[in-house]
């Protein structure tokens, strides 16, 4: 056991797992990563151990896998004080539109597996009256676009489900911070056309991160720019919206 | 495909880029016309692929790191601000620092950039241990001084031609500081700018900024900066050990028109630039790494000064004897044609490491030009007067100079090709800057 803070970062090899771990490491918190393949974090915590000088655990977790959850918890080495969860999967909209097969794995990264086992922790940590959770969940989940509906509805489901968490557990002393990023260079969203203004790096969510737990925020964009444009799509009438292409 | 092109954005040119994420993915990347990209800021064609060009930025991992020895182990993607930022608060800085940070460390290598010391410490590969190397052929190679040292020695300088660069080894500086003692001395001709900087030879770093749109009798007039790493003990007081660096705060939104740049704006300039340097001259005083290594950096996209068709960078070393009359000619006629950079760089070299290796004992002349009218015969002209002195040119800087050019300036290229072609007999590794100067046709 020690006395220094710790994080336990969920998808842990996505760009912005790995620049989470990178922020919060390099404010000294310890790290734990998980992800579906522990062999594939290896790289990743020896990096955050060559750099910071922290302690790096990894931990096998796969998000689509909810009988493993509570054995996942149950397992981990000491409850660390903030989670933050960056598992998802963006699919492809015009695929899931006829594959279930996709279209479910896509609802059930997004939403069911994230929320089931951020609430599962949020029970732990309200018993334990501490703690912050942090679910990245997106613009996307704004409001349903025709070109990736099946995406943003699981998001809009998880930001909620956050929503509702965050209300019931700030008065256990847990607080619970919701990231829409908005368009980010990773591995995700290479090949698409991305806004340039309107996109961001890892790092720079990873630092947003950092600072909406160490502050306390209760909803993040990534970009403020995002907070302008989702309240114009959210504002839209409907009738509008729907003749719109997007 | 996709247009690339080079931080001085000429030539612009298709090639497929890809970016891959494990080293399964960038085996499986290779073709015939590969070569590998790092942060994309070799100024012409030297990280574009014939057919596709790899991107390393995604190999940004540390494997390990040795605080004993300042021994450190890691990704070819890694970038040498990250490194600077990372490692600089713990009491450790890279050896040679180029002018810019945005460097990969593999673009570093490939391109064994120098810095201020090259002249007493010499360039980025003298401090590479070992490199891991995909070779053309296929094979991952470790390559160091003991083994495979042909491979090693191609690689460093070698413009990315030997193979994709995957990890490699170095040795880091220990520092007491990120503070720089830094003391500006004025030269008002270009013989005092000279002799300024072989008095600097002693000092770890030493510069020129040459005012080049200066002519007559004050041709070659320069503010020479010659720096120390600065002791705890000589820091202001309250001055953190290691300075924060600053993200690029003010950029350059957009392309600006090319009328911005012209005879009179940069006269006002670099007039300004010389007065304000030359009231700080003489007394010693303390500056952050940043602004002393990478003044360019604090503005973001600087390259589009120049406007949409971009600029060339035309970087020569002549060697020492005889470089006096050389370099006069050339300013002379840079003064004269009036459209040269805001600033110029003069610096003293030493020798090489890598077999391609651009430095060699002597003055190096950095220059920026921005693309239009003759300005590419103008610089044959000067190509014509760098290889009657024995000079050559900068690889990682060219984009546009002959067959000729190279020949006459590198006689160890046909070493190189031998070593490239025992690597690759197919010859899958090959950029646009092989394909201009050195492929067979």
């Amino acid at each position: 056991m020690t006395s220094r803070k710790s994080v336990l970062v969920l998808g842990g090899s996505s760009d912005i797992g790995r620049a989470v771990a990178r922020a919060f490491a390099k404010a000294e918190y310890d790290v734990g990563l998980a992800g579906r393949s522990v062999a594939a974090l290896e790289p990743d915590a020896a990096d955050l151990r060559a750099r910071y000088n922290v302690e790096v655990g990894l931990h096998t977790f796969d998000v689509l896998d909810i009988a493993s959850f509570e054995g996942f918890v149950a397992g981990l080495p000491a409850l660390p004080e903030v989670v933050i969860s960056i598992v998802g999967l963006l699919g492809v909209q015009q695929q899931a539109e006829s594959d279930l097969a996709h279209a479910t794995a896509i609802m059930r990264s997004n939403y069911e597996g994230p929320a089931l086992i951020l609430g599962l922790l949020a029970e732990k940590f309200l018993s334990r009256g501490s703690g912050t959770l942090v679910g990245v969940s997106s613009v996307a989940g704004d409001r349903g676009r025709a070109s990736n509906y099946v995406y943003g509805s699981a998001k809009a489901g998880f930001s909620a489900f956050l929503s509702g968490l965050r209300a019931r557990a700030s008065r256990g002393g847990v607080h619970v911070v919701t990231v829409k990023p908005g368009f980010v260079r990773t591995r995700m969203t290479e090949g698409m056309k991305l806004i340039g203004p309107l996109t961001v790096e890892a790092p720079v969510v990873g630092a947003a991160i950092l600072r909406a737990v160490e502050n306390k925020t209760d909803i993040v964009y990534v970009s403020a720019k995002w907070r302008l444009v989702m309240l114009i799509i959210k504002t839209l009438p409907e009738v509008v919206f729907k003749k719109l292409k997007f | 495909m996709t247009l690339v092109s080079g931080w001085g954005r000429f030539p612009v040119v298709d090639s497929d880029v890809l970016r891959p994420r494990s080293l399964e993915a960038v085996a499986e990347a290779m073709v015939s016309g590969t070569v590998a990209r790092g942060n994309g800021r070799a100024y012409g064609d030297a990280a574009i692929g014939v057919a596709r060009t790899v991107a390393m930025t995604g190999f940004d991992r540390i494997r390990w790191f040795d605080p004993a020895t300042g021994c450190i182990r890691l990704e070819a993607g890694v970038l040498l601000s990250d490194l600077i930022d990372t490692f600089g608060p713990r009491g450790f800085l890279p050896f040679v620092l180029p002018g810019t940070r945005f460097v990969s460390i593999g673009g570093a290598i490939a391109a064994d950039v120098h810095g201020k010391n090259h002249h007493c410490e010499g360039g980025f590969g003298r401090y590479v241990d070992s490199i891991l190397l995909r070779t053309g052929e296929g094979e991952t190679i470790e390559a160091s001084r003991e083994q495979n040292s042909d491979a090693f020695f191609a690689t460093i300088g070698g413009m990315g031609l030997t193979g994709i660069i995957l990890e490699a080894t170095l040795r880091l500086r220990k520092v007491e500081t990120g503070w720089i003692r830094e003391r500006v001395i004025s030269a008002s001709d270009l013989d005092a700018a000279m002799r300024a900087l072989d008095a600097g030879d002693a000092a770890t770093y030493s510069v020129a900024w040459i005012d080049c749109a200066a002519r007559g009798k004050d041709l070659g007039r320069s503010l020479i900066y010659l720096g120390e790493h600065a002791g705890k003990d000589e820091l202001p007081a309250g001055a953190a050990a290691f300075p924060a660096g600053k993200d690029p705060g003010l950029g350059v939104p957009i392309d600006l028109p090319s009328m911005t740049l012209n005879r009179f704006s940069i006269r006002a300039f670099n007039e300004l630039y010389y007065r304000m340097g030359a009231r700080r001259a003489g007394r010693s005083h303390v500056v952050s790494l940043y602004p002393y290594f990478f003044p360019l950096d604090s503005i973001a996209d600087w390259n589009r000064i120049y406007g949409k068709r971009g600029f060339l960078q035309h970087q020569c070393v002549i060697p020492e004897n005889g470089a006096r009359a050389v370099l006069g000619e050339i300013l002379d006629r840079v003064a004269r044609r009036g459209d040269a950079s805001f600033l110029a760089v003069l610096k003293k070299l030493g020798q090489g490491d890598g077999i391609l290796s651009f430095p060699l004992p002597g003055y190096t002349l950095a220059l920026d030009f921005p693309v239009r009218g003759d300005i590419l015969n103008f610089l044959d002209d000067i190509d014509r007067l760098v290889v009657a002195a024995g000079g050559r040119l900068y690889l990682a800087k060219d984009a546009r100079q002959s067959r000729e050019t190279l020949n006459a300036g590198y006689p160890a290229l046909s070493r190189f090709n031998a070593i490239r072609k025992s690597l690759d007999p197919a010859g899958n590794i090959r950029s646009k800057l092989s394909q201009r100067l050195f492929d067979e046709v």
